[in-house]
C-alpha cells in the first residue's frame, strides 16, 4: 500500500527540526537521523550547483530502488522532504499541506523559536491526522 | 539487473522522437572516481571548470548512494553512513529530478558509473542507460588498443553515443 514510510523537516541551515517514523524496518537512533538531514541538505545544495541551465532549485524527487524520497523546499529554505514507496503519487500535495500546517501550528505559536527543534502538540496532532487520511485515502482507491 | 546473455546492440534502439534535443550532458566515471568519458550536448550553464566539475559529480553520487543505503525503510540492518558501499551492496538510487533537470544513474557490478542529464519530464532511462553500458563494452572494452582506467578516445563509440541519445525521448 502506498504510504510515506517517515518525515524530516530541515531548517534553512540543514538542521534537523522534526522526524517522524511511519513505519520503516529498522529504527535509526537520533544521532543518525541529525545525520542524514545535514548529508541531505548538502546533497540539495550541490545539485543546484551541477545544473546545465541556470534557475536550479534542488532535488525535488530521488528515486531509489525500493524507497522515492519528495523534497519540498519553502522560499525561507526550509525542507521537507518524506521518503515513501515507490511510484507513490500526490506526495508533493501532501508536503504543500503539511508545510501549511507547519505555518499554522508552529510559526504562529509565540512560544516557538525559529530554527529550533518542533514540540509542538497541536502540529503533531494535526500532522498524524492528515497522514492518516492520506492513507485511508490511498486505500479507498 | 541483466548485464549478460541478453540483449545484443542489434535490437533497434527506441525510434527518434521529434526533439533531438533531450539530452545535456553524460558521464562515464570508473571505480575509483576517475571520468573515463564526459560527453556535454547541450549546456548553457558552466558553474565550475571540468575537473572540479567531475569531482563535484563524483562526489555527489557518492554521498546519495551512501544516503540512501542509510535511508532504506525496507531493511533493518544498515550500515554506518559514509562506510564505503560495493557495488550492488545496499539499496541504490536510479534517478534524481529537479526543476531544471533529471539526472539517470546506473552502475555496473564492475563499478562502471554512467549517468545522464537530461530534460527534466524525461521517463525512466534505465533501460537507456544499460543500451549505452553494452556500446560501452563493444566499442570500448573489446577494442585491443584500449586499456582499462583511462580516458576513452574512440570517435566510433563517440558517433554512435551521440545518435543514440539523440534519438532518446
Amino acid at each position: 500500500m502506498a504510504a510515506i514510510y517517515s518525515l524530516y523537516i530541515i531548517n534553512k541551515s540543514g538542521g534537523l527540526i522534526y522526524y517522524k517514523d511511519y513505519g520503516s524496518a529498522g529504527r535509526m537512533d537520533t544521532n543518525d537521523t541529525l545525520r542524514v538531514a545535514s548529508l541531505w541538505h548538502s546533497m540539495h545544495a550541490i545539485s543546484q550547483q551541477l545544473s546545465p541551465v541556470s534557475g536550479c532549485s534542488g532535488i525535488e524527487l530521488l528515486q531509489a530502488d525500493t524507497f522515492d524520497l519528495h523534497c519540498f523546499q519553502s522560499l525561507t529554505g526550509t525542507k521537507f522532504f518524506a521518503v515513501c514507496e515507490p511510484g507513490t503519487q500526490q506526495i508533493e500535495s501532501l508536503l504543500k499541506y503539511i508545510y501549511e500546517l507547519y505555518t499554522d501550528y508552529v510559526l504562529k505559536n509565540p512560544f516557538y523559536e525559529i530554527e529550533m527543534p518542533i514540540r509542538c502538540e497541536l502540529f503533531d496532532i494535526n500532522l498524524t491526522q492528515s497522514v492518516q487520511k492520506d492513507r485511508v485515502a490511498l486505500l479507498g482507491q | 539487473m541483466q548485464f549478460f546473455g541478453g540483449s545484443e546492440i542489434s535490437p533497434s534502439p527506441p525510434a527518434p522522437t521529434a526533439s533531438g534535443n533531450n539530452g545535456h550532458m553524460l558521464y562515464v566515471f570508473n571505480r575509483n572516481g576517475i571520468c573515463l568519458l564526459y560527453r556535454e550536448w547541450n549546456r548553457p550553464l558552466h558553474t565550475l571548470n571540468a575537473q572540479q566539475d567531475h569531482k563535484l559529480m563524483f562526489g555527489l553520487l557518492f554521498s546519495l548512494k551512501s544516503l540512501t543505503a542509510k535511508m532504506d525503510p525496507t531493511s533493518a540492518e544498515k550500515g554506518n553512513l559514509g562506510v564505503p558501499q560495493l557495488p550492488g551492496q545496499g539499496c541504490s538510487f536510479h534517478s534524481f529530478r529537479t526543476n531544471t533537470y533529471k539526472l539517470s544513474f546506473m552502475e555496473t557490478p564492475s563499478g562502471i558509473k554512467i549517468i545522464l542529464v537530461t530534460h527534466p519530464r524525461t521517463g525512466d532511462l534505465r533501460e537507456s542507460l544499460k543500451y549505452i553500458y553494452n556500446l560501452y563494452v563493444e566499442y570500448v572494452v573489446k577494442n585491443p588498443l584500449y586499456t582499462p582506467g583511462s580516458p576513452i578516445r574512440s570517435e566510433l563509440f563517440n558517433t554512435t553515443l551521440d545518435q543514440y541519445v539523440r534519438g532518446i525521448a
